[in-house]
């Protein structure tokens, strides 16, 4: 400590500061100051074409997205016109089955509605006839039967001793 | 070599802690090495002269000095030369004295400026009579000693001159050496600053120099300080990163002028950061340091004045951290070559050339890394100066 205390050169101390001083001085104005601008610019230019370039890459990357999508959407749409299309086929098939059913039951009931009818008349018909058959039946026997005397007092008689006097 | 370390044996220089022990270490290895020497007291006393040559040496090339000398010889006279150019002395002693260190003939001479005499005396210049007398300590009662500058077999043990100092504000070997490193800064820095104007990309030495930079903003300023305040910052960061790094590596060179291994260097560097700091010191700064939030009282009023210390420890141990790598860096590296001239032998001196050539490339990084380890405490202390309060 001592023999660094007496080598400790006052003057060599002042020329070093005011020297180093100057030099920093100046080299801050002509040297530093310049350099560290450039190469900031330089970096800043660096740091804008790479992050120009990253925006590009985003760009191009969001119009293969777009594209894509597009394509995905117009796929679904295709896909959904189709099922509607087929929906809406099955179910006019189904509707005209429908009524097409509907129609013939009402076609069948209608047609046994008029056989019924048709079968009521004929019926209605056949007993007319049968009746009018019945009479003129019954009117030629009795034509036959009264034609004689005899058996109009036995008929007479028989009708009498039919009935029971009460 | 050999009259190439001879020469500075005119210095006397004291021994530093960690040359002293490693002289202990050299004295251990030759020894060993001796031993096994048949000539092993030849060796063991011709060993001692060089030890304290190259001890000598390695003291004055750690230290700063007021001529610029790039390397000296002796000539077959045994003339002491100095390949080199003086530096202008400045003093404040009752006025402004300037003069040239040659006339202090690197501390042989005495320097005559309007009636003052001086004299270096252990790399710092005193005021003597006409003569040079260096007058020491007159208040150490054992040891009254009247020595003449030039004398070479001073004895005197923690003797200071009592001869009075005067303000040296001199334009020394690194102050000398600082100027250029800033100016090669400046040169470099401005020329890549300029290339800018011109297209946005570094080219030439830019390209090496733009990844550091980076480096220094994204690895040690914004993660420390935080993304929104490092610009503020940047400049001192970028600086002592740059100016501390390239006068190592600098230092590294056989021109070796050594500037980080001088306290006074590094304590204007850390009186830097610290005066940073403290002016940029917020609010919740200030609150953690005199009334430490989240403990009772009577912990606070003990927090305080510990925490307040440690405001001036943090700058303290960067200074001292700079300066005590450095400087063991470079007595280790000088040692081991100065083993090569103890040795003078087989094994010895091509270990010693494996040792240096190896240690020398951990210098490098020791370089860098303790530049990276100033900017990043620096920016550490920074940021923990401007941090907002998270409770």
């Amino acid at each position: 400590m001592e023999k660094l205390l007496e080598q400790f050169s006052l003057g060599l101390f002042v020329w070093q500061l005011i020297l180093f001083i100057g030099l920093l001085l100046l080299l801050r104005k002509f040297a530093w100051k310049p350099i560290l601008n450039a190469v900031e610019k330089r970096e800043e230019g660096i740091k804008g074409a790479l992050e120009a370039a990253e925006a590009a890459k985003k760009e191009m990357q969001n119009v293969t997205a777009d594209s894509e999508k597009l394509l995905k959407e117009a796929r679904a749409e295709r896909d959904t016109l189709l099922k509607e299309a087929r929906e809406i086929k099955e179910g006019i098939i189904s509707e005209a089955k429908e009524q097409a059913q509907v129609e013939g039951d009402k076609m069948i009931k209608q047609a046994q509605a008029t056989i019924e009818a048709e079968k009521k008349a004929a019926v209605a018909d056949i007993k007319a006839q049968v009746a009018n058959l019945s009479v003129e039946i019954a009117e030629k026997v009795i034509k036959e039967e009264l034609s004689n005397k005899d058996k109009q007092l036995k008929l007479v008689d028989d009708m009498l001793g039919d009935i029971k006097l009460n | 070599m050999h009259q190439f370390l001879r020469t500075h044996s005119c210095s006397d220089m004291r021994y530093s802690f960690v040359s002293r022990n490693l002289v202990a270490v050299f004295i251990m290895i030759t020894g060993f090495v001796s031993a096994q020497n048949h000539e092993g007291e030849e060796v063991e006393s011709g060993a001692h002269d060089l030890k304290t040559e190259i001890k000598e040496y390695i003291d004055h090339h750690l230290l700063d000095s007021h001529d610029f000398t790039l390397f000296s010889y002796t000539t077959d006279e045994g003339e002491h030369k100095n390949i080199g150019f003086p530096l202008p002395v400045i003093l404040w002693d009752n006025g402004l004295k300037v003069f040239s260190s040659a006339q202090l003939e690197h501390g042989e001479g005495v320097a005559e400026v309007d009636g003052n005499y001086y004299t270096l005396y252990h790399n710092k210049i005193y005021k003597t009579d006409a003569e040079g007398t260096i007058n020491f300590g007159s208040h150490h009662d054992e040891e009254v000693h009247s020595e003449d500058a030039f004398g070479e077999n001073l004895v005197v043990e923690d003797a200071h001159p009592s001869n009075e100092k005067p303000l040296d504000l001199s334009i020394t070997k690194n102050v000398v050496f600082i100027a250029l490193v800033g100016l090669l800064m400046f040169l470099m820095f401005r020329s890549v600053a300029a290339n800018y104007k011109k297209s946005n990309m570094p080219k030439g030495f830019g390209r090496a120099l733009e990844p550091l930079v980076i480096f220094v903003r994204d690895e040690i300023a914004i993660p420390n300080i935080g993304e929104h305040k490092y610009k503020k910052y940047m400049s001192y960061l970028l600086t002592v990163f740059f100016f501390v790094w390239i006068i190592n590596l600098l230092g590294l060179t056989p021109l070796g002028v050594n500037v980080t291994n001088n306290i006074a260097v590094t304590f204007a560097l850390a009186l830097i950061t610290y005066l940073i700091t403290t002016f940029s010191g917020n609010k919740n700064y200030w609150k953690h340091i005199f009334w430490m939030p989240g403990v009772p009282v009577p912990m606070k009023i003990i927090l305080a004045p510990i925490e307040l210390l440690g405001t001036f420890i943090k700058p303290f141990s960067l200074m001292i951290r700079l300066y005590a790598n450095i400087t063991a860096g470079h007595v280790v590296l000088m040692s081991i070559i100065g083993l090569m001239f103890i040795f003078k032998n087989w094994i010895g001196s091509p270990l010693s050339f494996v040792l240096a050539f190896t240690l020398s490339l951990l210098e490098l990084l020791v370089a860098a890394l303790q530049a990276y380890i100033f900017t990043m405490l620096s920016a550490l202390y920074f940021g923990m100066a401007t941090e907002e309060d998270h409770h």
